[in-house]
């Protein structure tokens, strides 16, 4: 069984995110880099397929991004390594802020086909930048394998994968046949902590580089802004008190509430 | 030629979703300045589905393609898409939109790589310059806006919830046809065997107008009753902190903020709920937000357009208390 897993080098979620002066990038500084969190996830759940299936498995870390600096892709495949994958392919791209997604997508795709065969791939629901939401599912499309997005359980048995979709407001369970794309949630696995001897290990596990030919694709971001300033409200009051006052608001200023 | 827009209605339970019925608005709203063609709305589903007809004509669908099987019943995003593309194909839109559901978010990417064209993803905004969308969207979990435009047609894009208004009037009902399905189950690598409600009856968390979330304050699960019973009382869903998913009080599918739901709603309750900048991640797009809490620094008090500042164990059940009075 070989599994692959799409990983992405991300903003750690508590960073303060600042546009820089040219209106359509961020500012790089003091933005601290992470494995996205839903990857991590991705990875555990490889690692414990991996396990139950036993010898001859392998589980294999892909990453597009940077090579220098805080979005060095490299980082975050070693982040990978520790947590269990065997080893990793990097697909360099220097350009990679606002990078189309089908892009992304098109470039693990030719990765993962110049290895051959695959019995999976695993990826977050979503990474924590772009918010796209969007490389798993055209990743399916792209590889012609079935694809389920928010998995929170995930089997495999008899040829086939059984997931667990935390759907809206309900949860679907679908049978893919293999090769097939999952994408996670967090609940998918427990996060994992790699111990200072499995961070040792993966400093020793291959990396091998990837070329992809980049392109523009068809979604192009054209400026980036700060949020709106939230504008502080007011204080309606103190304790219980204040309750009619806040209702009050509510239907005769605010309009959001009626009865 | 007069350019058309297509919107892929999501229906569930023979009822056309509130985020497939903004599209269809915003469709019709933006016609003139795409060009003036028809809003066609594509059902595609179960049998039912194709009960909405008359919803989706009075929301701005000039037509309604009904794409319906039986085994279609329960969204399955590898056969759906195999269907969106193909009336896509035959209809030849400028613009296609969906609702930025769960679902929609999963149908959506497919078709960008099937007809290999960019996608907007969860778009807060949209305008109209010389025929192009020029399309607005949240990054990094709302701490920067990208403006986005789509050089490839047609141009998708998926919705948040509760972005744009539905029509007031409300239009003829469109004319249905059917969409004909020319494959089945087989077909597909993969098959739902199973659906399962997990809140009958209740808005979705990403669609619901009015949300009533619950954090650490709460102190246990039991005490998500309170919550339950105002919320029931002003017509709203129940969320939740990351806080009290982990600990197990509420479902990771009540969770809003950067690793949970990103919601939009009219109305917001933070009750119980500090603000940390994962949770505002989530819902700081809510047109109104009132927070309660009994710390006067906390930080959510800084998005709040509304707050009370007090023990929610003595704040809620006045909430609840003047909540039945004024409903009589
Ligand atoms: C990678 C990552 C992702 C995350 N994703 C999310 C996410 O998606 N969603 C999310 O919510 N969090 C997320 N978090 C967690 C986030 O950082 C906070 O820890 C979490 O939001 C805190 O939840 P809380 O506000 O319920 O709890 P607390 O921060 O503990 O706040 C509890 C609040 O309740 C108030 N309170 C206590 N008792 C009372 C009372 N009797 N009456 C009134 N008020 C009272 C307190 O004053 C306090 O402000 C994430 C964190 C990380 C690192
Ligand atoms: N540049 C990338 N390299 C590898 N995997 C990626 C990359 N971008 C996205 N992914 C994977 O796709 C998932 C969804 O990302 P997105 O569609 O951008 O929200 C992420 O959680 C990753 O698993």
């Amino acid at each position: 069984m070989r599994i692959f897993v799409c990983v992405k080098a991300v903003p750690d979620t508590a960073a303060r995110i600042k546009v820089d002066k040219d209106g359509s990038h961020i500012d790089p500084s003091g933005v601290k880099f992470v494995l996205g969190p839903y990857d991590a996830r991705a990875v555990a759940k490889a690692i414990s397929l991996k396990e139950a299936a036993g010898d001859g498995a392998e589980v294999i870390a892909v990453s597009a991004g940077g090579t220098k600096g805080e979005r060095d892709a490299k980082k975050r495949l070693k982040d990978a390594l520790a947590l269990g994958a065997d080893r990793g392919i990097l697909i360099p791209d220097d350009g990679c802020e606002n990078r189309d997604p089908l892009e992304v997508a098109k470039a693990l795709a030719a990765a993962i086909k110049a290895e051959g065969e695959f019995s999976l791939v695993l990826l977050g629901r979503t990474a924590v930048d772009d918010q796209a939401m969007s490389v798993g599912p055209m990743l399916g499309a792209l590889l012609g394998a079935p694809c389920v997005t928010d998995a929170v359980g995930l089997e495999i048995a008899g040829g086939k994968a059984t997931v667990t979709r935390a759907a809206e407001g309900r949860q679907q369970t679908v049978e893919l046949t293999l090769p097939a794309v999952v994408s996670g949630q967090r609940d998918l696995a427990e996060e994992k902590y790699p111990k200072l001897k499995e961070i040792l290990k993966a400093g020793k596990k291959p990396i091998a580089d990837f070329a992809y030919a980049w392109t523009d694709g068809g979604y192009t971001v054209t400026a980036l802004e700060p949020p709106p300033e939230p504008v502080a409200g007011k204080i309606v009051g103190e304790g219980p008190d204040a309750v009619p006052e806040l209702f009050n608001l509510l239907q005769n200023e605010a309009k959001k509430l009626s009865f | 030629m007069a350019s058309k827009i297509l919107v892929i209605t999501e229906v569930r339970d023979g009822k056309a979703k509130k985020g497939a019925l903004e599209c269809l608005a915003e469709a019709s709203r933006q016609k003139a300045a795409l060009g003036g063609g028809d809003v066609t709305a594509l059902v595609i589903g179960g049998p039912s589905a194709a009960g909405a007809a008359a919803e989706l004509g009075a929301q701005g669908a000039d037509r309604v393609l009904n794409a319906t099987a039986d085994w279609l019943e329960h969204y399955n995003g590898d056969a759906y898409a195999r269907i969106a593309v193909a009336a896509i194909k035959q209809e030849s839109p400028e613009v296609v939109l969906v609702a930025a559901t769960l679902d929609g978010k999963d149908l959506a990417p497919r078709i960008a790589a099937h007809l290999d064209v960019g996608y907007a993803p969860d778009v807060t905004g949209m305008t109209v310059d010389g025929g192009k969308l020029l399309l607005t969207r949240p990054l990094y979990a709302g701490k920067a806006y990208a403006k986005v435009s789509l050089s490839k047609s047609p141009q998708l894009a998926s919705a948040r919830p509760n972005t744009f208004a539905l029509l007031e009037g409300g239009g003829a009902a469109g004319a249905a046809s059917d969409f004909p399905v020319d494959f089945t189950a087989a077909d597909v690598g993969a098959t739902v065997t199973g659906e399962a409600a997990a809140s009958a009856g209740k808005a979705d968390l990403t669609e619901a107008s009015i949300i009533v979330s619950g954090g650490r304050g709460m102190k246990g699960p039991e005490n998500f009753a309170m919550l339950e019973e105002f919320a029931d009382l002003i017509g709203a869903t129940v969320g939740a902190s990351r806080a009290v998913v982990d600990a197990g009080w509420r479902p990771h599918a009540d969770q809003v903020g950067q690793t949970g739901k990103t919601v939009s709603p009219n109305l917001y309750f933070a009750v119980g709920i500090s603000g940390a900048i994962q949770h505002l991640a989530g819902m700081s797009t809510s047109k109104c937000i009132v927070a309660i809490n009994k710390d006067a620094d906390a930080p959510i008090f800084k998005v709040a357009d509304y707050g009370i500042v007090g023990d929610l164990f003595e704040v809620m059940p006045k909430m609840i208390e003047h909540a039945k009075s004024l409903k009589g």
